[in-house]
């Protein structure tokens, strides 16, 4: 079944045709990875897909519905949630209040309730704060829900982003260049977390240059090359198809 | 966390009755008055401190909403419409056999009609925040700087309506404003016999609208504001609809201004331009940035204890200087009171390292 249906995208700027009719499938339960050399459109696809910039003309559609045009936080609402290349922690939070904040879906209270403190938000609160530690555990990094999360380290934060991520219980997981700035090691975890978040049921939707990570965990491959589809299919597909060869060693 | 809270509020109460007594052992209770002056500034500077320390959104036109709020109850208390009811003035007969307007009678003992100010308090409260509303749609798109010109500007536009209109008194402003009654017994006026119970009021409105706000920041919608502040696409695709939360915050501490000018006007018994003035905005950001940006405590504190040294004379001719030197210092060295919170942190941090 198709969640994430990614139809004839086009994105200019200025001259450069930066994605030039774009299109592919993103099927339910999958890890899907969308590669190719910088320059290739990768991250302008992602941020047409997460409403971060309007695309000249094309179509996506989630679960049968259009979100083309919508505005980021009203794409969150539809079940897409997101992580960012330069890890996006809010300063001066703690690693669990973070994820509260990826929480902010699944809750209610608005300016008089939380205002008045009443009951139902004193409830709510409670139960979004234990929601919250069960991803931080879920992730591994419950032992940090008390420490600043910009204090910690890139591993551990790119943990805690999957974790606020995970909040809003998401169908659909973009992640924007998910080992960017990652050790070896760190990358070998944050692959093992990625499939971990697909054992619950999440599709996921990343976009990388790390090719170990991409061929290790995904199960369907999106090569671009100069804002154009040029290959997909498996991993052992991908890596002896002779165009990408092409691209990525050259002549 | 919530015990911290009300030990926090039971000391700052403890405080005010402290000082209220002390005052009255040592014989000085005429300093109640520049208390209460004081405290109805506070009420706006931790509404400003919502804003800007919480949402990160700098406004420099508070002055402004705290004019509207004052401004706008003045002129209705003050406004006598007896002419206007005799002259057959169907919506001041309206008014008047609802039990909206009051009789009083001026100082020369000429009979007035004046709209009674539970109605002016409210209609300054809603006018402030229909304006702060329709500004803070088209303002608050902008960012850091433009911001901060865009509010300033709504400052001045705000300070040359006062100053030209003869409604508003121009230069002399209003004067002759009558006490506030809120409740039988409590009037918020100048009178000396009343100083103590003005002293009160004053106190309970400023703890209960900080308790309000302590409330909202420890909340999901503190977290949003904070989150927002931090790091904006990332609140927003959080699904937090970031255009919105901004705006209301901006509503809200524009009401705290309102409330602060309404009741400051009452007691004082009356507000000229000055209170509109582009000096007195920026000595509310001094202060909320002094007090640390986001810290309505930090705020709080600063607020009183800068705002009573002010109204005591105790800068002389230098009081707009000492708080733009203040906010110059600040931006230099804390901007946005971070210095202070990662020096803070950083010193938490080795203390702990130490000790383990």
């Amino acid at each position: 079944m198709t969640l994430l249906k990614v139809d004839g995208l086009n994105k200019h700027f200025g001259g450069l045709h930066a994605v030039n009719s774009v299109s592919f499938d993103v099927k339910k339960g999958d890890i899907k990875a969308v590669i190719g050399p910088n320059g290739a459109g990768k991250t302008t696809l992602f941020n047409l897909i997460c409403g971060g910039l309007d695309a000249d003309s094309g179509a996506v559609e989630f679960d049968s519905q259009p979100i083309l045009g919508l505005k980021p936080y009203q794409i969150a609402a539809t079940g897409i949630s997101r992580t960012f290349q330069n890890i996006k922690m809010f300063p001066g939070m703690t690693a669990l209040e973070n994820v509260m904040v990826g929480l902010h879906t699944k809750s209610r209270a608005g300016f008089w309730a939380a205002m008045l403190h009443l009951p139902s938000t004193r409830t709510e609160e409670k139960t979004i704060r234990a929601r919250a530690y069960a991803l931080l555990e879920l992730l591994e990094i419950a032992q940090f829900a008390d420490v600043e999360a910009s204090s910690l380290a890139f591993g551990q934060q790119r943990a805690i982003e999957f974790a606020r991520a995970l909040a809003s219980d998401p169908t659909l997981l973009l992640l924007d260049e998910p080992a960017a700035g990652l050790n070896i090691y760190e990358t070998a975890e944050v692959a093992r977390l990625i499939t971990k978040i697909q054992q619950q049921g999440i599709t996921v939707l990343l976009v990388e240059h790390d090719m170990s990570l991409v061929m290790d965990i995904s199960d369907e491959i999106v090569v671009l090359s100069c804002g154009q589809h040029i290959a997909e299919g498996t991993p052992s597909e991908i890596q002896h198809n002779e165009e990408v060869i092409q691209i990525y060693l050259g002549e | 966390m919530g015990a911290k809270k009300i030990t926090g509020i039971a000391l700052l109460v403890v405080f005010v009755v402290a000082v209220q007594i002390a005052t009255q052992l040592t014989g000085t209770s005429y300093y109640l008055t520049q208390l209460t002056m004081t405290m109805y500034s506070c009420l706006l500077i931790i509404g400003l401190c919502l804003v800007m320390g919480y949402a990160g959104q700098v406004s420099l036109g508070h002055a402004g909403f705290f004019a509207i709020g004052g401004y706008t109850s003045a002129s209705l208390t003050t406004t006598n419409l007896l002419p206007a009811l005799e002259g057959g003035s169907s919506w001041v007969s309206m008014l008047n056999s609802m039990g909206l307007l009051t009789a009083g009678s001026s100082m020369f003992g000429e009979p007035l009609l004046t709209v009674h100010p539970w109605l002016a308090c409210l209609l300054a409260i809603t006018i402030t925040a229909l304006i702060a509303f329709l500004v803070g749609i088209p303002v608050l798109k902008l960012k850091g700087h433009y911001l901060a010109m865009a509010t300033l500007g709504f400052g001045i536009i705000i300070f040359r309506i006062v100053l030209a209109m003869e409604f508003f008194g121009e230069a002399d402003g209003i004067s002759d404003v009558p006490g506030f009654t809120l409740l039988p017994g409590l009037t918020v006026n100048g009178d000396i016999d009343n100083r103590v119970v003005n002293y009160y009021i004053a106190a309970a409105v400023l703890v209960t609208g900080f308790v309000l706000l302590l409330n909202l920041i420890d909340s999901r919608v503190g977290r949003a504001l904070r989150a927002i502040h931090g790091a904006e696409d990332a609140a927003d695709s959080m699904g937090i609809n970031t255009a919105r939360y901004k705006l209301y915050t901006f509503v809200i501490s524009a009401v705290f201004a309102a409330v602060a000018g309404v009741l400051l006007t009452h007691y004082t018994g009356g507000i000229s331009p000055s209170d509109a003035g582009v000096m007195k905005s920026v000595r509310y950001v001094a202060i909320v940035a002094i007090g640390g940006m986001a810290s309505l405590w930090g705020a709080l504190t600063m607020g009183g204890i800068l705002n009573f040294l002010s109204l005591r004379g105790f800068f002389g001719s230098y009081d707009d200087a000492v708080f733009g030197t203040i906010l110059i210092i600040i931006m230099l060295f804390a901007p946005e009171g971070v210095l202070r919170l990662t020096l803070w942190s950083k010193f938490k941090r080795q203390k702990k390292e130490k000790g383990s």
